[in-house]
């Protein structure tokens, strides 16, 4: 679950701080976060991940108020309840399949545990790719091993960012599907901040008809003083 | 541990950078193991060659190729003194005792010393087989000497004439092994050692032209140095004074021209010193540009491991540990390069049996190279650290 109330932030130097609608997001739900670029998607994310701390407002996610926390236990919090898909994905070429996901584990403090990383690739019918470097996949692979990576630690909230940027209809299509079907099977929130406007069309609608997604939707003009 | 795991896969992602890297520090480190490596040597078989010897008397000359030659075996000596002259200093009240050094000849390039029994016993040697001389033409060999000359006991042989290899040979005087010493670590490892009588045997049968001219030669036996022992330490003051204003002889002081030595020497050292001292900041700069690269080029890589929970101190941490993986490499590749230049060396000056240094040996000032390596490496990595401890992790979010 995601409650944002009153949520502001003021990027030091700037004129005028970014501030975002209150939105609450139920567990296991998908939140659309759109807008053109530089509306504030990126900031949104960062506060939702407890990278920074608002300037006004507060959140919470999976139950955690963020303000609350420290740096130290804002890591520490993170690494347990945010998966995070990265445009770019940054599968390290220096290191093979397994150990892009190993490295999470070590970033979370956690020991590795190779049985845990068989799973997460498994379950997106990678795990025949373990011992390959990042350089010999496909572009469909690799956004399959990030996904992986991103919910190794079995997270209550996925971050995807612009996860069909620079893919074709189908890929695209392919690409949120695997978002939503992974995000189903681990029961996490799922949050996908993108400006393609593909995304919204490639997410079923509900069992009651309504739209699979809640939108929330960021425009220049949030910018204001505070 | 996974820390240092991960840091080495980064490093060897670009193995040619790594590798120039760990060879630029490498070299600087060796060039500093070569010289604390001959340094402590030469400074250990000096203290172990000149102790308990107070004051070398010969033949006026050069004090340091007195001392070279009498007591290090590395130079020719100045010339020779008279035995009459030789044995009044004995009876001076301020000696204690006198060893007699007589040199002339070798064994190809082993030096043969006629001397007596108590030149063994001041450097506290032991027989590892055989047993001492007891008439002239027999030899007691030295560990080093009888291992690559290959002599044994019985052997006989003929020195000769000169210092060094190529002179003529006292084909008609044999000289016959009777011992072997054990190692020493001392000079006498690289000696031949024998009674001052075969010394004048050999010459003598050489030159004499009938028994009248034996005769001569005999009252005019020369030895060609003596190192002596005095009974106080005062004798310093006064001792070499009288041997120099009083004899046609000249005392020097072991203590004093080893001292002058070192101090000639110690311009070059310094030199080298300066040397290795600009490869090291080089190598230094190196690591720093191929970090400070390392964190740019990976910055967003870093981002990511914040974004995956990672504190920035384990972050920063990845990239220390790949600055110590560096002073690792650079240690080990720098004290093993280090020791090969000074076995190279010590091989190369063996070749005419003179100092006594070595590779494959850990004194203790070589614990500094382990200690510059990992100091240059995390000073370089220093700057690149904070800047990894430092990175954004809405740099990486806003990185489209």
């Amino acid at each position: 679950m995601i409650r944002t109330k009153g949520l502001a932030y003021h990027y030091p130097g700037a004129d005028s701080a970014l501030q975002f609608p209150d939105v609450v997001v139920a567990q296991g739900a998908v939140l659309l976060l759109s807008g053109p670029s530089g509306c504030g998607k990126s900031t949104w994310l960062a506060l939702a991940a407890g990278l920074v701390a608002p300037t006004a407002g507060t959140v919470e996610v999976a139950g955690q108020p963020l303000h609350a926390l420290k740096s130290v236990a804002a890591d520490a919090w993170r690494a347990r309840a945010i998966g995070f898909l990265p445009q770019k994905l940054h599968l390290s070429a220096a290191l093979t399949v397994q150990q892009n996901l190993a490295i999470a584990q070590w970033a979370a403090g956690q020991p590795e545990d190779a049985d845990a990383i068989h799973t997460a690739l498994q379950a997106l019918g990678v795990a025949e790719l373990a011992h390959r470097k990042p350089a010999q996949l496909s572009g469909g692979q690799a956004q399959r091993v990030a996904l992986a990576r991103a919910v190794l630690l079995q997270p209550q909230v996925i971050l995807a960012d612009e996860p069909t940027a620079s893919l074709d209809d189908a890929a695209a299509a392919d690409a949120v599907a695997l978002l939503l079907t992974t995000a189903r099977a681990q029961g996490a929130t799922l949050v996908i901040a993108t400006h393609d406007a593909r995304v919204a069309q490639c997410i079923p609608p509900g069992s009651d008809g309504q739209t699979g997604f809640q939108p929330l939707r960021l425009v220049h003009k949030q910018l204001s003083n505070a | 541990m996974k820390t240092l795991y991960f840091a080495w896969r980064y490093l060897w992602a670009r193995p040619l950078g790594a590798a120039l890297n760990v060879l630029l520090l490498s070299l600087g480190l060796a060039s500093i193991t070569f010289l604390l490596l001959v340094g402590a040597q030469l400074s250990k078989a000096f203290d172990r060659d000149l102790a308990g010897i107070d004051v070398v008397v010969g033949a006026k000359g050069s004090p340091m190729q007195l001392i070279l030659s009498g007591v290090l075996h590395i130079d020719v000596p100045p010339g020779n003194v008279p035995l009459k002259a030789v044995r009044e200093l004995e009876k001076h009240p301020m000696v204690a005792s006198i060893i007699p050094i007589s040199l002339g000849d070798n064994l190809q390039g082993f030096r043969i010393v006629g001397t007596s029994h108590a030149y063994l016993a001041h450097y506290q040697a032991t027989l590892a087989q055989g047993a001492l001389w007891t008439r002239p033409m027999e030899v007691v060999v030295g560990a080093t000497a009888a291992r690559k000359l290959g002599l044994q006991l019985g052997n006989t042989f003929a020195g000769s004439h000169g210092l060094g290899a190529g002179g003529h040979a006292h084909g008609d005087s044999a000289y016959t092994v009777t011992g072997i010493l054990a190692p020493s670590s001392s000079v006498l490892d690289r000696l031949i050692l024998t009674d001052t009588a075969s010394v004048w045997k050999v010459h003598e049968d050489f030159t004499a032209l009938d028994d009248e001219d034996r005769e001569v030669m005999e009252d005019e036996r020369e030895i060609t140095m003596a190192l002596v022992r005095y009974k106080t330490p005062l004798a310093a003051m006064s001792f070499p004074r009288f041997v120099n204003t009083s004899t046609e002889m000249q005392a020097a002081s072991p203590a004093l021209e080893i001292t002058r030595l070192l101090s000639m020497l110690g311009l070059g050292t310094e030199v080298m010193r300066a040397f290795a001292g600009v490869l090291l900041l080089t190598a230094g700069l190196s690591v720093f540009i191929a970090l400070w690269s390392a964190v740019r080029e990976r910055r967003a890589d870093l981002a990511l491991l914040r974004m995956l929970g990672a504190p920035p101190a384990r972050v920063a941490a990845l990239l220390l540990c790949e600055a110590v993986w560096l002073g690792v490499l650079a240690a080990v590749t720098g004290v093993l390069l280090g020791q090969a230049f000074t076995a190279a060396l010590a091989w190369l000056l063996q070749l005419d049996n003179s100092l006594l240094i070595g590779g494959m040996v850990w004194p203790v000032q070589l614990w500094v190279v382990p200690c510059l390596a990992l100091g240059v490496s995390l000073v370089s990595a220093l700057l690149p650290t904070v800047s990894a401890y430092r990175v954004s992790v809405l740099e990486l979010l806003q990185s489209r």
